[in-house]
């Protein structure tokens, strides 16, 4: 049987691979090949674009190019969500590769947030950290972190270094054993149904009575309308990191394993294949 | 650690010395007459002889010991006379002091004493500042005083020159009469101590003498150090009361004993008050008898009382010279003596014989137990393996059993329980003394168990106990068996708990309780014995104890004041080697992480899913790019050295490949821990080795290098290394490490090797490979030694000056930390700086460094007037802020093919880069001590590099770097930066004649200078290398000075006169590397500067010498290409430095 800490692993090594294609209407010199990636699912596009741009950029002119963003079949995608959670929310049950449009112009700014560098990404990556923190542990731990064990969680993520992040990590994901888990879940919740980007409320991983929470609590008290009734038909999909955990999973053990390096739990409610 | 002496007197007042590294007690036989007590620093040894004279014994060394006499001539200028002696009546004297006050015409110079001789006649100095003088080496001014020239100017009215003559100490090795002073001759003395040598800036520089005279005053010996080994002249030193012995550490602590029993301490003695400046009275351990002994160590003080019990004294130090409380030790002793490194020796009270206190460390410095040294004194050979197994066997091992006792009582009652089954411990074979010495066979062995026992237990048990509580009532009754007893608080326990164990004991009716008894007895006698020693505590033995002399030897005095051994030192002084070496196994623990049975059904569908979705999303797309690249690589056969890189917080070690060394940008692995980073490191550098077909010892040709952490690293050079135009490229070189640790190295093609440490210690390279990490096949079974190094690390300490409170410790917001790295960008506080790397521990504490350069106040304090800028030793009204250097020592503990040249420091050394013809053949070796004396190594071969003994070489001032060229050709730089060369150096005059001076290149002070077959080479204080021109056979001074290079910190000139550096700054296309080792290309015989830099491995290295590599460059590939292709060879540029780094040299 497999450990705990393989799941981590797993978590971590996953990857999508992708094919990113140039948007037909830009201008270039000569025809844009396709180029082919394989996408760190924890990490974030900018990260991990810098081929993809340089790919590209050979078949322009300069005074063509601006801020590159991505989109899929239509959708810009949002640079500051995790690549897995972009995937799973909009191209789950799609053929792989996950084909992405590059686009170097009109960038689509009600959708998207500029990001000229990547100190950008590690900001975003760090207050996520910060506020997943404040909800488990009041702040404290990631408060009693140096400057360099920020960096080492950042450079960790940056460079792909499982090891080095979770030297560190480690430390955001412990808790009291008496308290039973953190005070609060970091979790956040992407519906297709909702105007809404996500869900993100208070709840603890323990009941009141003293029972672990499980998905399911979860998911009846923030979208109750994502849980398939008795005699219903499955309408979605409950996905985190690609697959489907079952709702009986404690919550708890979902947020220490299953969480992004942002400490956040991300999961897709996505509507269920017809066929 | 070199051979040091304890020194001792029997009771017939002869003095005997033992080695640290021998095994018998050496009679001193020149001595003049008997001696009462003897007091020893590592460089000499001072006595009491029977007619109450000092006597001083300056160990002979190969370094003499020698004072420059000197006095100036002045002249003034007339218009009949020109200069004449002349002067005007206002001016100086016509021979005089430096300073014009003092009247000191030539014969007005006399001997201090009997003990000098004069090394030859007056002479004129002709070396002003460095410049060579006229010939009469007269320096020219406008008038007194004023700041001279050496050339004469239109202007000059007066001038000067000066005189100098040598006198030499001559009584070396034998025991010198310190002359009595003629006027307050102080009256008859009876104590001598010497101490004081760890307070002056360099160590041993300066000695303090303190002694007691019959009548109980205190008189301190003024202005002994190196060069007056005598001292000057007796100063009386004011006291509370009458003092009957006195005790002076290597430091800055002085205790006497006053003559009713108290204990007086010295307070105020410092660097610049070695004397002191008040007394403090400190209360004996036990009133009711009173001390009689003390002795004193860098942070202990042990004292014995007049019923002979030992105690230590708690919380000695430079802050609290006083201490802070008594602790009994177990033992009878009549005198006790500390030593180097704390250590302690003591003579027994009942027989006389010398003991060693084991397990003295710095975080136990009340040791463990007593051991007597049964050393056989010599000429006594033929018995002695009865008598050392006899003194072995003795009394020592009713301490132990005495002891144990005490300490299981102490934990009894530490329990609070009266448990009497704890006493059953002792054996009854361990209570042996009762037996008579008749018996020694039984005895000794069992004497000899290093019996563990609870010292520091006792010192952890009585934290601050009130310490005018005496021991009234407790020593009473069995005083054997609570000597080591703390003074209790409550005394009736103890005394109960003591008394149950007599009565246990007693009811089971062993014979091992039975010392108890004789003790008692024996108390009577001892009292008796203390009595006498107090009233007339300088008269030796009478000969009424000369039956039991002849049976071991009956000691009156110890002095290990000049004994540099400690805990860990393997001495030979013990009957059986009882060899400690505990061979501690480093295990590993497995830290095995189990999962439990995760058997929940929603665990399983994760696993399942996760597996499910790595075959869905990777599988088939495994031939993708990677978004972020992930692995490092460098194969083993291209991995050019490997650097182990540890500081306190990280385990890692760089790898280099030629490639990596070009980006100055190497692979750094990390390790979990030291152990595995070693293991690591053994592992790799032996497949590197292997890959590269190098095994067994360096080579004879081995180019070594040494980094600033003292790893010391070897290259096999290629014959084509040295090739033109094409050479090896300097970044393919493979360098592997030898075990030891360094600060320098030379080496010549007879394969002889000597490093200097960082302590100035000079080391023989032993032909072995190996040792430090590399065990097994990577190290040579024999060879390898243990070796030490000691360095200083330095604080510094910042004040900013504010009206209200002076200088403080608060600076402006914008200020550097108050406590910092010399920079000041980085905080170093005393308690939060650490040893460099984990293998170096203090051995020092933080301690004021006076020795920086530009100067210090009498509190170590530079001024200046703002951070940062340059800093000077006084105070003016423009200095805001000041600094001071914080100084503490650690010591490193490694092991490698080096053995110990004892005892010279060195600074510098230098062999002659040639081999000789036969393995016999003396091969001239050089070298600096580290006072700047110029030695001559004696007998040094091939077969015996290490040589045989020192020649001194004269010089007018110190010197700092010497080499020594291919044709025996001697160059050096003093250090006032000018150079020198040695004249008619010969086989047949191996030290040459005189010494002819070369003045250094324009406005530059030289600091090293290499000299290889033909060429020499220089480099100044500002990083400029430059080459000495029109250098032939027939005028090997040369003409002038070329400049060749600037960025150079270091050059090693080889036999095949290339040239190789340590650069100091390296741009490589990642990133930076200070201190890289760096290959001159093109140096031909018709251009011998060379042309340009190859780089090679950087980035922290110190040092590099390529003296053993002779080997010529194949000379076919340079012929074959001028018969095939002539190149467009106007400048023959060598493949290997196109990198973009060639700007940052030259």
């Amino acid at each position: 049987m497999a450990d705990d800490k393989d799941v981590l692993r797993d978590v971590w090594f996953g990857r999508i691979p992708t094919c990113f294609t140039l948007n037909p209407d830009e201008v270039t010199e000569r025809e844009a090949e396709p180029y082919y990636l394989l996408l760190p699912r924890v990490s974030y596009l900018p990260l991990v674009t810098d081929k993809v741009k340089k790919h590209f950029l050979k078949v322009m002119r300069t005074e063509d190019v601006e801020e590159m963003w991505f989109e899929h079949e239509g959708t810009p995608l949002k640079w500051h969500y995790p690549i897995g959670v972009l995937f799973d929310f909009h191209a789950s049950n799609t053929v792989l590769p996950w084909s992405i449009t590059v686009h170097f112009k009109n960038f689509p700014d009600v959708d998207l947030l500029h990001c000229p560098t990547n100190s950008m990404v590690e900001a975003h990556f760090m207050s996520s950290i910060k506020e997943a923190d404040a909800l488990k542990h009041k702040s404290q731990v990631v408060n009693d972190m140096q400057k360099k064990d920020h960096k080492q969680l950042w450079m960790g993520l940056q460079n792909d270094k499982f090891d080095q992040f979770w030297a560190m990590n480690r430390k955001l994901m412990e808790y009291p054993t008496e308290e039973g888990g953190f005070r609060y879940i970091p979790f956040r919740i992407y519906q297709t149904t909702n105007d809404r980007p996500f869900i993100q409320r208070l709840f603890r991983p323990v009941s009141t009575e003293g029972n672990p929470h499980t998905l399911f609590d979860l998911l009846k008290e923030m979208c109750p309308d994502a849980l398939t009734k008795d005699g219903e038909e499955k309408r979605f999909q409950v996905v985190i990191h690609g697959i489907e955990p079952l709702l009986e999973t404690p919550l708890q053990w979902l947020s220490e394993h299953l969480s992004h390096p942002d400490n956040f739990l991300h999961i897709c409610i996505i509507p269920a294949p017809t066929d | 650690m070199p051979a040091s002496l304890l020194w001792a007197v029997d009771v017939h007042g002869r003095v005997y010395s033992l080695s640290s590294a021998g095994q018998q007690w050496e009679l001193g036989r020149d001595a003049p007459m008997e001696f009462k007590r003897v007091t020893a620093a590592q460089q000499c040894c001072w006595s009491l002889g029977c007619d109450s004279s000092i006597y001083l014994n300056v160990f002979a060394s190969d370094l003499p010991v020698r004072y420059k006499e000197e006095t100036y001539e002045n002249q003034r200028w007339n218009p009949v006379d020109g200069f004449s002696e002349r002067l005007l009546p206002s001016d100086r004297w016509q021979w005089s002091d430096v300073t014009g006050l003092q009247q000191q015409p030539l014969h007005s110079f006399q001997l201090p004493s009997s003990s000098w001789e004069w090394e030859g006649d007056w002479y004129v100095d002709e070396n002003f500042e460095g410049e060579p003088t006229e010939k009469e080496g007269w320096t020219y001014s406008i008038d007194f005083p004023s700041t001279y020239t050496k050339d004469k100017k239109w202007n000059s009215c007066v001038r000067r020159r000066r005189w100098i003559r040598y006198r030499r100490y001559k009584a070396m090795d034998t025991w010198a009469k310190i002359p009595s002073q003629p006027m307050s001759l102080p009256d008859p003395f009876s104590d001598i101590s010497c101490g004081g040598w760890e307070i002056s800036e360099e160590p041993g520089d300066r000695l303090s003498l303190w002694v007691v005279s019959l009548q109980g005053k205190v008189w301190f010996r003024e202005g002994i150090c190196h060069h007056n080994p005598e001292g000057s002249s007796w100063e009386e030193v004011p006291l509370p009361g009458e003092v009957v012995q006195i005790s002076c550490g290597p430091g800055d602590l002085v205790w006497a004993v006053l003559w009713e029993g108290k204990l007086i301490v010295r307070e105020g003695i410092t660097r610049d008050c070695p004397r002191g400046l008040s007394w403090a009275v400190v209360e004996c351990p036990s009133p009711e008898v009173g001390a009689i002994h003390v002795s004193v160590g860098n942070g202990v003080v042990w004292a014995v009382t007049k019923d002979n019990k030992v105690w230590f004294r708690r919380g000695v130090n430079s802050h609290n010279p006083c201490g802070s409380g008594w602790i009994s030790m177990v033992g009878e002793m009549i005198m006790i003596s500390v030593g180097l490194h704390d250590q302690v020796w003591a003579i027994g009270c009942e027989d006389r014989a010398v003991y060693f206190r084991q397990g003295v460390t710095s975080s136990e410095l009340s040791g463990k137990t007593w051991r007597a040294i049964s050393a056989p004194r010599d000429g006594e050979r033929s018995h002695s393996s009865a008598s050392s197994q006899q003194s072995a066997g003795r009394f020592f091992s009713g301490d132990v059993q005495a002891q144990s006792v005490v300490s299981d009582a102490d934990s009894d009652v530490e329990k609070g329980s009266a448990d009497g089954a704890i006493f059953t411990t002792p054996e009854p074979s361990l209570g042996s003394p009762t037996e008579p010495p008749s018996n020694p066979a039984v005895d000794a062995p069992k004497a000899r168990i290093p019996k563990v026992t609870s010292d520091s237990f006792i010192s952890e048990l009585v934290s601050d106990r009130d310490q005018g509580k005496p021991l009234k009532d407790v020593p009473s009754v069995t005083p054997a068996v609570l000597e080591e007893e703390v003074i209790p608080a409550d005394g009736e326990e103890i005394q109960l708990c003591a008394e149950e164990a007599l009565l246990s004991t007693e009811s089971r009716g062993g014979p091992q309780w039975s010392n108890v008894d004789l003790e008692e007895a024996q108390t009577g006698a001892v009292l008796d014995l203390a009595e006498t020693c107090s009233l007339s505590s300088v008269t030796t033995f009478t000969l009424t104890l000369e039956d039991g002399a002849e049976e071991h030897p009956m000691w009156a005095w110890v002095s290990g004041e000049g004994c540099s051994v400690d805990s860990s030192s393997q001495l030979n002084w013990f009957s059986s080697s009882a060899n400690t070496t505990s061979v501690t196994q480093s295990v590993q623990s497995m830290s095995l992480s189990i999962s439990p049975a995760q058997t929940a059904a929603w665990r399983r569908q994760i696993f399942e899913q996760l597996s499910e979705r790595s075959r869905r999303e990777m599988d088939d797309f495994k031939h993708y790019e990677q978004a972020i690249e992930q692995y490092l690589h460098a194969f083993i056969n291209e991995v050019t050295i490997l650097v182990p890189v540890l500081n306190d917080s990280k385990h890692t070690f760089a790898i280099y490949t030629d490639e990596r060394t070009k980006q100055r940008w190497p692979i750094r692995v990390a390790a979990a821990t030291e152990l595995e980073m070693y293991d690591w490191l053994a592992l790799l550098s032996v497949s590197c080795c292997e890959s590269r077909g190098i095994q067994g010892p360096p080579s004879k040709q081995a180019i070594w290098s040494i980094t600033c952490k003292g790893d010391i690293f070897v290259s096999e050079p290629s014959p084509a290394l040295e090739a033109v135009p094409y050479p090896t490229p300097c970044d393919q070189m493979f360098w592997r490490q030898v075990g030891g640790h360094l600060r320098m190295g030379e080496c010549n093609s007879a394969g002889i090797v000597w490093g200097i440490g960082y302590d100035h210690t000079a080391w023989v390279y032993t032909g072995g490979y190996g040792g430090g990490f590399f065990q097994g096949l990577a190290s040579s079974t024999d060879n390898i030694y243990t070796q030490t190094d000691v360095k200083s690390v330095y604080i510094y300490e910042n004040q900013r000056w504010n009206p209200v409170s002076g200088y403080t410790s608060r600076g402006l917001p914008t200020d550097r930390y108050m406590w910092s790295n010399a920079s000041g960008l980085r905080e170093c506080t005393k308690t939060g700086t650490r040893p460099p790397s984990p293998h170096w521990t203090w051995i020092s504490d933080w301690a004021v460094d006076y020795s920086v350069s530009g100067g210090t106040d009498r509190e170590g304090w530079q001024y200046a007037a703002d951070f940062p800028a340059s800093f000077h030793g006084y105070k003016t009204m423009k200095d805001f802020v000041r600094r001071r250097r914080w100084a503490r020592k650690c010591k490193l503990t490694t092991t490698g093919p080096w053995q110990e040249i004892p005892p010279i420091p060195l600074i510098d050394v230098t062999v002659l880069p040639c081999g000789a013809q036969s393995s016999v053949d003396t091969i001239p070796l050089w070298a600096i001590s580290s006072k700047g004396d110029v030695l001559c190594r004696l007998g040094v071969s091939a077969k015996t590099p290490a040589g045989s003994s020192w020649l001194h070489v004269g010089t007018d001032q110190p010197f700092k770097s010497i080499s020594i060229g291919a044709a025996g050709q001697v160059w050096a730089i003093a250090r006032d930066g000018s150079a020198f060369h040695r004249g008619s150096v010969s086989p047949q005059n191996p030290a040459g004649d005189c010494w002819y001076h070369i003045p250094s290149p324009a406005k530059q002070k030289l600091k090293q200078v290499s000299v290889g077959r033909t060429s020499i080479c220089t480099v100044d204080e500002n990083g400029n290398l430059w080459y000495r021109q029109g250098v032939t056979p027939s005028y090997p001074q040369g003409s002038s000075w070329d400049h060749v290079s600037n960025n150079v910190r270091k050059v090693s000139m080889g036999p095949l006169d290339q040239i190789w550096i340590i650069a100091d700054k390296v741009q490589g296309s990642q990133s930076l590397s200070c201190g890289t080792v760096c290959h001159r290309l093109g140096v031909q015989p018709v251009d011998p500067k060379g042309q340009q830099w190859d780089y090679g491995i950087g980035g922290g290295w110190d040092h590099i010498t390529v003296r053993g590599n002779a080997m010529e460059p194949p000379r076919i590939g340079l012929l074959s290409q001028k018969d095939t292709a002539p190149p467009t060879s106007s400048s023959p540029l060598p493949i290997g430095i196109a990198e973009p780094n060639g700007t940052a040299v030259c």
